[in-house]
């Protein structure tokens, strides 16, 4: 044992010492536990601490390691999970009295690969219900607050998962990223936060909100942990119809290269406005600093970008509509008696959705509605189309674009509870890239008003991981 | 008196069908026709599509609608689906599936996954035993729902029940539906229709289609109008559960319907449910309150386009269907493909074997006739060596045997699995008669019942059965019947 147990806070540099024996994968995991009995209660980033079953994972894998066999290349390394990703046996509630207590009876793909790996599950992480908002304030067990500042929201929808890792419970957390609800929080937290492009990660056991936007994706405190993750994670799983069928580069080889020489960086002369003046800042710092990296700065439009907001409202609930309908009380999770069928149904769903999951469906059902299909969501549709089709065409001049992940620092929890539509701006920039399926990660670059942590968001085309993550880690260099 | 409690207008004397109309109206007829896919497994899962077993043992996260499970398309069923498109001369074409959204406990994700706008088999047709062609708008994929049984009440259905159970085996279970146009005008074209389209399924072993079972269920579009007129407004009978049912439900609709016009009333569009013990039709749902199903693109799935490659290998690999064995069968005996002896004997199965018989140097046109009459409890591959038919057969047109000794000495080879006709004619004792001791027992007959002769002479042709029957007893049975009757029309002049 020649290493201190305290150096140890990545994923990749813990793998690598379980590994190689140098340290147990159980004292990691009570170093991890023993920071969530710490925080935990001022944070509240878990629905629930596994913390019997970390040990016994956690002793299981020492038994492998002292066995002589390789255990993976997560070997040890504790990962919090979204709520909304299915653990076989271990309750998975999406955050919603609807689905409280229920344990599903199977793992999803993500989870499968992940235990293949070596990784051990140390939570499953709060979220705004059913993974609808942006600051992990709609959930029905409770707020969680932003380790940097708790009286301010961690972001959302996976506000448990970038809070956990920014607050030391875990090295890497999952999140599920359908309109920015991995970058955001990310943003907001001070941690990498990646959503790949569309059908780089099985969905496969993540409980959907709107299937053709989301996707699976890590949180992590450095590039390298992002990659290493995603390496794992990623490619073609045969259950998921919609996940890329072909393997995909590792990432971490990827970063071996960093040089960014050369890279053409896009600037998109057309982006909304809307971004306060402390994260613009920190943007232009950004651009900056790839152009001193050898980057060549470039300008492109994406005239579809500003209708990105109106036409993701119609889609994603319209999507939610549907997923959400088998919450009807006849298989699983709550159901409350009533007179008949129906009334069933109704009384169910009333007291098992809250008030913005209700919202949404509504909204869904209606853009759907005969009658109303074509002026809403097909008219959607085309939206989303112009819209990659408008980010295809910047991507010919443009390797990766930066813009803002959020517009602003992280907020003061409460303060956009009674205005849905303030909340909606927050995903602003993020949610272009959902509509195109491409990937964009957020990059912790610095910090804004109050000391807050800023993060300054990498896009690229379908498949542009590789350019995107060097990008990311010549900006992340720039900060050590 | 509400719509669904009209008097039977079949009690009110029965209207006569004149020209396929009744009173004057035509009927119009289309169908829906659902059929559960033969596969080993489920739609969009591994579970087993099996009927019959102990409920709720076949299922998965998928079946069940569990959060976060994700369909994945069975290429097996696609394959049947593009056998079934191809039988019916359909165009296979690049499709989707939509999500078709409503609320039934027996529907685990309150969405059935179906093909809508784009489905993957379009534009075909069905042509009947007499040769008319009905269209077929579309033939798509989409998966079945669980199955509901609600106990405790008198009825077996919801109403008055304490509770209901869900059986999700059937849940997935892969179906293809069958649009035809309206072409059919009258009940026993559906019931044509039907029967054929079940011999087509059977032959390119896309179902069991068993319509007891409900692997194949027909749901049937009504109308009724007066010919050269715009269709009249149309209603959809559910829940018939045989070709009988088909036919009785959709006699005693259009007979609804008329009475409903001719009475100053008009026809709502609306789901109509068949009693079969009543025999009435009784309104399900009408148009207004029909769910909207919010139809979109599965987000789920990705389109599906076969390769022309595969939907050759898939053309190329079709048996031949009842419609062309009828023909070629019909061809080589010289009778007509819509005949009783075809339809039956190509439906059994056993054209190859009367086919056989003629290649064997027999008689085809007296094999079809023999195995329709005696192998109806043999099946497509009879015990009895067609070889032993090709003799009998040759036997009989070689006048050695009379139809009814040829049919005595087969009911003893069918009997025994086989055996040589010439031996067992030898052993009965069976010689047929030569012409001119039948015409001295033609000339007794004659003699002895000379009512019948004159009547017979006056053109009464039904005097000819009395004569022929008298030859016959006289003979014991060893006359040719057709001979005797050629030979009375000779004496007739």
């Amino acid at each position: 044992m020649n290493t201190p147990l305290s150096s140890l806070t990545t994923a990749t540099s813990i793998a690598q010492a379980v590994r190689s024996g140098d340290v147990c994968a159980a004292d990691v995991v009570d170093r991890y536990l023993a920071q969530i009995v710490i925080r935990e209660s001022d944070v509240h980033a878990f629905n629930l601490v596994l913390t019997e079953e970390a040990r016994q994972t956690a002793a299981a894998i020492d038994a492998e390691v002292a066995a002589g066999r390789d255990v993976g290349p997560l070997a040890g390394v504790p990962i919090a999970l979204k709520d909304n990703m299915c653990t076989r046996g271990i309750p998975t509630t999406c955050s919603s009295k609807i689905l409280n207590n229920w344990k599903p009876p199977y793992d999803a793909t993500v989870v499968d690969r992940l235990s293949a790996a070596g990784a051990i599950l140390i939570g499953k992480t709060n979220l705004d219900e059913f993974a609808m908002g942006s600051s992990t304030e709609n959930s029905a067990f409770g707020v969680t607050h932003n380790p940097h500042a708790l009286d301010r929201v961690a972001g959302g929808s996976s506000g448990g998962s970038a809070a956990a890792v920014a607050a030391g419970f875990a090295p890497i957390a999952l999140g599920s990223d359908t309109g920015g609800s991995i970058r955001q929080p990310a943003a907001l937290c001070g941690v990498v936060g990646v959503k790949p492009t569309y059908g780089y990660v099985s969905r496969y056991g993540l409980i959907a909100f709107a299937s053709s936007l989301d996707q699976i994706g890590p949180f992590a405190t450095t590039i390298e942990d992002a990659a290493l993750v995603l390496d794992v994670i990623g490619g073609h799983d045969p259950q998921d119809s919609t996940s890329i069928p072909q393997a995909h580069p590792s990432l971490r080889q990827v970063l071996r290269t960093q040089d960014v020489t050369g890279m053409r960086v896009g600037r998109i002369t057309d982006l909304p406005e809307g971004a306060d003046p402390d994260v613009t800042e920190r943007l232009e710092v950004a651009f900056d600093t790839l152009r001193a990296a050898g980057a060549v700065l470039v300008d492109v439009q994406v005239p579809a970008f500003a209708y990105a907001l109106t036409a993701y409202y119609l889609i994603a609930p319209a999507e939610a509509s549907s997923n959400l309908a088998r919450f009807d009380g006849v298989r699983y999770g709550l159901r409350v008696p009533a007179a008949d069928t129906n009334a069933m149904y109704s009384a169910t769903r009333a007291a098992g959705f809250g008030p913005e999951v209700k919202r949404r469906i509504m909204l869904g059902t209606y853009a759907l509605s005969a009658g109303y299909y074509d002026a809403y969501y097909g008219r959607a549709l085309k939206v989303r189309r112009l819209i990659a089709d408008d980010f295809d065409r910047a991507y010919r001049d443009a390797d990766v674009l930066l813009t803002p992940t959020s517009p602003t620092v992280a907020f003061p929890i409460g303060s956009k509870g009674d205005n849905p539509l303030a909340m909606y701006l927050c995903d602003l920039y993020t949610i272009p890239t959902n509509l195109a399926g491409h990937p964009g990660m957020s990059v912790p670059f610095g910090t804004g008003a109050d000391g807050l942590p800023v993060g300054v968001q990498v896009l690229a085309g379908t498949l542009g991981e590789a350019a995107m993550f060097r990008a990311a880690a010549a900006l992340e260099r720039s900060m050590q | 008196m509400s719509d669904n409690r009209l008097v039977n207008p079949l009690d009110n004397g029965r209207p006569t069908l004149v020209d396929n109309l009744i009173d004057g109206w035509e009927l119009v007829v289309g169908l829906e026709v659902h059929v559960e896919l033969a596969t080993a497994t489920k739609l969009f899962s591994a579970s087993a599509n099996r009927f019959g077993d102990e409920p709720n043992i076949h299922i998965d996260p998928v079946t069940l609608g569990l959060p976060g499970a994700l369909p994945v398309l069975n290429r097996h069923a696609v394959e049947l689906a593009m056998r079934i498109g191809l039988a019916l001369d359909c165009t296979v074409q690049p499709s989707t599936f939509h999500r078709k959204n409503y609320f039934y406990p027996d529907m685990p994700k309150a969405y059935q996954i179906s093909q809508y706008d784009q489905p993957i088999n379009i534009d075909g047709h069905l042509d009947l035993p007499n040769g008319q062609r009905i269209g077929i708008e579309r033939a798509h994929l989409e998966e079945d729902t669980g199955k509901s049984t609600h106990v405790g009440g008198p009825s077996g259905r919801i109403h008055g029940s304490s509770h209901s159970l869900i059986d999700f085996n059937r849940a997935g279970v892969p179906l293809v539906e069958i649009v035809s146009r309206p072409d059919m005008r009258t009940a026993e074209e559906a019931r044509q229709y039907v029967t054929e389209l079940r011999g087509i399924l059977l032959a390119v072993g896309a179902s069991d289609a068993k319509m007891e079972e409900g692997s194949m269920r027909c749901d049937v579009n009504v109308s009724v109008h007066k010919p050269g007129t715009m269709f009249g407004t149309r209603c959809e009978i559910k829940n018939v559960n045989s070709v009988r049912s088909l036919g009785r439900a959709t006699e005693y609709e259009a007979r609804r319907q008329i009475a409903m016009i001719e009475a100053g009333e008009t026809v709502r569009q609306e789901t109509r449910h068949w009693d079969e013990n009543d025999g009435r039709t009784y309104t399900l749902r009408t148009k207004e309150d029909a769910d909207d199903y919010r139809y979109f693109l599965e987000p789920d799935l990705v389109p599906l386009d076969p390769s022309p490659e595969w939907i050759q290998a898939v053309r190329e690999a079709l048996p031949m269907l009842p419609g062309a064995r009828r023909t070629r069968l019909g061809a080589a005996t010289g009778t007509a493909p819509d005949s009783e002896a075809v339809m039956v004997v190509v439906e059994r199965g056993q054209d190859d074997y009367v086919l056989a018989v003629g290649h064997l140097g027999g008689d085809v046109a007296r094999a079809l006739v023999h195995v329709k009459e005696a192998y109806a409890d043999q099946g497509a591959e009879p015990s009895v060596a067609a070889q032993d038919l090709a003799l009998l057969t040759r036997m009989e047109v070689g006048g050695k045997l009379t139809a009814t000794q040829a049919k005595a000495v087969l009911a003893d080879i069918v009997e025994a699995g086989g055996g040589d006709a010439q031996a067992i004619a030898v052993a009965k004792g069976f010689e047929a008669l030569d012409t001119s001791s039948l015409e001295a027992l033609v000339d007794q007959a004659i003699a002895e019942n000379a009512d019948a002769w004159s009547k017979f002479q006056a053109g009464e042709g039904k005097a000819l059965g009395a004569l022929v029957g008298a030859v016959m007893k006289s003979s014991q049975g060893k006359a040719d019947g057709k001979l005797v009757t050629a030979l009375l029309n000779a004496k007739k002049g």
